[in-house]
């Protein structure tokens, strides 16, 4: 079986969680015997996983204008288990300057990758050639596409279509809404089953503002698409209501957590016996006012406690304004957007982490908390709260709630250790094979 | 009644137990200091009044008119301390019930700790000042003297049976699991190990469960039930069926037909002439035990396990427990009795039941009886309660001591010179009046 798959972004270059989870994803996959086409608008080389080799960019030729330039890559993906078994990813490149989560500054014009995340694989001898081929890409192309990410989507669409045309596949995958217009035009040129797989909606990232745009593409994806998978039941509840899809028309598929290597992991120099976590992107869906408000209560019973903000985004100014206003910058460390080992170093310091959300399809930090050792506080309105039954809940607005939680965390040594045994127990079974298993029986329904 | 007779004969045994413990109120950490109120009364008062009104008085009226009926039904009771105190206060036509299945001379009614505790985890006497306590309240509202003990949840072990026969006991209940009886039936009178005067009923938790838990997956009938007893050999002599009173009309409500069933089996088993039912004193007067029992480690009904995990099975529940017992002298020191019923309160075992981490199963039925969203909130609960606690009992201690106060202490150092178990100067206290 053949997928054609629609991404917006793959490792090592990633700006959100989409990237780790189309990555995790493809590789259980192709354990299932599932070949994958992979496109997406950039390739910045590295895309690739240990013992995957790039090969002949020139394979795959679409043809989308004169003016537009295209490159292919071929991964072979052997897969360790799978060895003898021809599977393979191939990833087709798309050349684009975007970044999918803009939030409200799509029209603005882009000068860097904006990314709060960390890249999934270190990085290696054979990434430097690749990055050279990237640097010929920006050269050559960076004027090329123009800085509207809606227009991009609509340019993706027609290199879809190109693609549909060449290539022959059972099914199509599109990721988020950057890439349901793609996945629409591939379904109407090729007449295959269309499966939109959506990890974030307009009403998590914008709360009840959300830009039209996006929605009326989010909305015509979700309708035309032929079966809908949902990262939560969270997120299936939010397409019922929002978008007036049948329950029956959506699965819900939760996403994996990769193992980490603990020997790996790194540490600094405590800050002090109680410290609380904050670590995303500090945009209204992360909930971070939350998170403040929470700390100034739990600082009236623990007045050494300290609070670690980590990240960046566009509610970064107000926050240190707030903590400033309630006279607690003392007590807060800002450490801005961070990265692989750094956040190992946060965890290594942490004595609970608090992920206050708003609305968040499913979120994978506090099950890398929960790997580093860290006991977890997750807010009821979030897909990982329905697979992890070792952490606290609460609602993210009922911050006495949190502070309360916060303080018996701190409180109680007994009830640290067992949140983090047992969590730790319990994150085994959330694997990406689970999701390809059941993404495979899926996809085997529809053709 | 003809001893002979019924020697030959197989007994039956039914035992029911009833318990509703004092739920707590949700307490925060910020409420720590505030001395405020630990229990849900309105919460347990509500949860009185639907299980009696599902349960405890139809049930009890059923047993009631059967046994008018058919004299040769026998029941045993076990009604905790707390699960009795609740009625007199919210439900006092509850205790009436039972006063009068008390007063047909057919229903035992077994003695065990007053608060459902695992008192007899705990250091010193607290496991036989429970038991004292819950004696003298089955003497006051069933006009009872025990002489037959069940333990919290059956857990059962040599060292509890010799506590329990020490108290003048002779007999005790806990489960017939496979790891004690090595190949054995469960369906005979053992003994204690070593005290010819400990006699032990196991019970037969397949057939238990049968109805307990089961009644409503296959579809059980008298019939079916009958023919399962009827299949048991003719020389295994006692039958121990045990479980939840609630069983009847709260866990499996009245329109599964388990009421139904209920009177059909009782019925059945008075017209028939193999089985004859029995009291576990009955039991004990007439039949011979089979052979001794040894039981070196702690067992119990609850869980796959059958041990102490579903209590005191992780670092929680052990942490909770540990707390909880920490308080006993400073407690005890200050004489006062209200603060001391609120600490045997708070030992409830279904506190600590309720912060298991236990999976599937087991997992389930935890969550079933759990007034909590998971164990996690209701181990955070129960520590700022004692927490709160804890502060109160030292604010006691600061206040001067009035006279009274300090003769208790006086008595209370004096008894500890003589190394006199204070359940021992109690039934002295008892034996002059």
């Amino acid at each position: 079986m053949r997928v054609l798959m629609f991404g917006w972004e793959f490792p090592p270059h990633i700006s959100g969680g989409l990237g780790t989870a189309c990555y995790g994803l493809t590789k259980s996959l192709t354990k299932e015997n599932v070949d994958i086409l992979f496109v997406v608008p950039k390739l910045h080389g590295g895309e690739d996983v240990p013992r995957v080799d790039f090969i002949d960019a020139g394979k795959v030729p679409i043809k989308i204008g004169s003016h537009k330039e295209y490159t292919t890559h071929r991964i072979e993906e052997p897969g360790e288990e799978v060895s003898g078994v021809n599977i393979s990813i191939t990833t087709i490149e798309v050349e684009s300057v975007l970044s999918p989560y803009r939030s409200s500054r799509y029209h603005a014009p882009v000068t860097h990758m904006e990314s709060w995340s960390y890249t999934l694989e270190p990085t290696t001898h054979e990434v430097t050639q690749e990055v050279e081929v990237i640097d010929t890409f920006t050269h050559l192309f960076s004027g090329t596409y123009g800085p509207d990410l809606i227009e991009e989507t609509n340019r993706y669409a027609e290199v879809a279509t190109e693609i549909a045309r060449n290539f022959s596949f059972d099914i199509i995958h599109a990721h988020d809404w950057m890439t349901f217009p793609a996945g629409i035009a591939a379904q109407r040129a090729s007449n295959k089953p269309l499966i939109v797989h959506v990890h974030s909606t307009e009403f998590d990232r914008s709360g009840e503002y959300v830009d039209p745009k996006v929605y009326a593409i989010e909305r015509e994806g979700v309708e035309k698409a032929d079966h809908i998978l949902a990262v939560s039941k969270w997120t299936k509840d939010i397409l019922v209501y929002r978008y007036s899809i049948d329950a029956a028309k959506i699965s819900v598929s939760y996403n994996g957590i990769m193992p980490k290597d603990l020997k790996t992991t790194s540490v600094m120099p405590s800050i002090g016996s109680h410290v609380v976590t904050f670590l995303g992107r500090l945009t209204y869906q992360k909930g971070p006012f939350y998170f403040v408000e929470a700390a100034r209560k739990v600082l009236e019973k623990f007045p050494d406690a300290h609070f670690v903000v980590a990240g960046s985004g566009d509610l970064f100014p107000q926050v240190v304004e707030r903590v400033a206003q309630l006279k607690l910058s003392s007590r807060f460390h800002f450490t801005g957007f961070l990265k692989g080992e750094n956040i190992d170093k946060v965890w290594s310091v942490s004595s609970v982490y608090v992920m206050p959300s708003v609305s968040e399809p499913f979120g994978i930090t506090p099950l890398e908390a929960i790997q580093a050792g860290v006991p977890v506080i997750v807010s009821n309105q979030s897909g990982v709260a329905e697979v992890m039954p070792h952490a606290i809940k609460v609602d993210f607005w009922k911050t006495d709630d949190l502070a309360d939680a916060i303080c018996n965390v701190l409180a109680y040594e007994s009830l640290s250790t067992t949140l983090k045994k047992n969590s730790l127990k319990e994150i085994k079974n959330i694997t990406w094979d689970k999701a390809a298993k059941k993404i495979k029986t899926i996809y085997h329904e529809l053709i | 009644m003809n001893l002979s007779d019924t020697t030959t004969k197989q007994h039956i045994v039914l035992y029911f137990q009833v318990h509703q413990p004092r739920r707590l109120r949700p307490f925060r950490f910020f409420d720590i200091g505030t001395c405020g109120e630990y229990f849900d009364d309105k919460q347990n008062k509500a949860i009185a009044e639907r299980v009696a009104r599902q349960s405890y008085l139809p049930t009890n009226a059923l047993l009631l008119q059967l046994i008018r009926k058919y004299p040769k039904i026998k029941v045993v009771f076990s009604v905790s301390g707390v699960a009795i105190d609740q009625f007199k206060e919210y439900t006092p036509e509850v205790l009436d019930s039972f006063r009068a299945l008390a007063d047909t001379g057919c229903v035992e009614f077994l003695s065990e700790t007053d608060h459902h505790s695992l008192a007899c985890m705990m250091p010193g006497d607290e496991f036989e000042l429970q038991i004292l306590d819950h004696t003298a309240k089955l003497h006051e509202h069933f006009n009872v003297r025990p002489t037959v003990f069940r333990n919290t949840e059956l857990i059962y072990s040599d060292e509890i049976g010799r506590r329990v026969e020490a108290l003048g006991f002779n007999g005790i209940f806990t489960d017939g699991i496979e790891r004690i009886l090595h190949g054995r039936s469960p369906h005979h009178l053992y003994q204690h190990s070593d005290l010819g005067g400990l006699k032990i009923f196991l019970r037969n938790y397949h057939l238990s469960d049968d109805i307990a838990f089961r009644f409503s997956h296959h579809g059980l009938t008298v019939e079916k039930y009958m023919a399962w007893l009827n299949g048991i050999p003719h020389h295994e002599n006692v039958v121990t069926l045990a479980m939840d009173y609630e069983t009847f009309g709260e866990h499996q409500k009245a329109n599964t037909g388990i009421v139904k069933f209920l009177e059909g089996l009782l019925t059945a088993i008075a017209k028939q002439k193999r089985f004859v039912m029995a009291t576990a004193s009955e039991v004990i007067r007439t039949v011979k035990p089979h052979d001794t029992l040894s039981v070196p480690h702690y067992i119990s009904w609850a869980d796959q396990e059958r041990d102490l995990s579903a209590w005191l099975g992780n670092d929680m529940q052990r942490d909770a427990f540990d707390c909880m017992v920490r308080m006993e002298r400073d407690i005890k020191s200050i004489d006062d009795p209200d603060l001391l019923e609120r600490w045997r309160w708070l030992q409830t075992s279904d506190h600590f039941y309720y912060m298991s981490t236990k999976k599937n199963d087991d997992g389930n039925v935890h969550a079933y009886f759990s007034p909590y969203p998971s164990p996690y909130e209701a181990f955070m609960n129960y520590m700022n309660v004692l927490n709160d606690f804890s502060y109160q009992v030292s604010e006691h201690e600061r206040h001067p001591l009035n006279k009274q106060k300090a003769g208790a202490i006086r008595s209370e150092a004096e008894r500890r010179e003589l190394q006199v178990p204070t359940w021992a100067m109690n039934l002295q206290n008892s034996y002059e009046h």
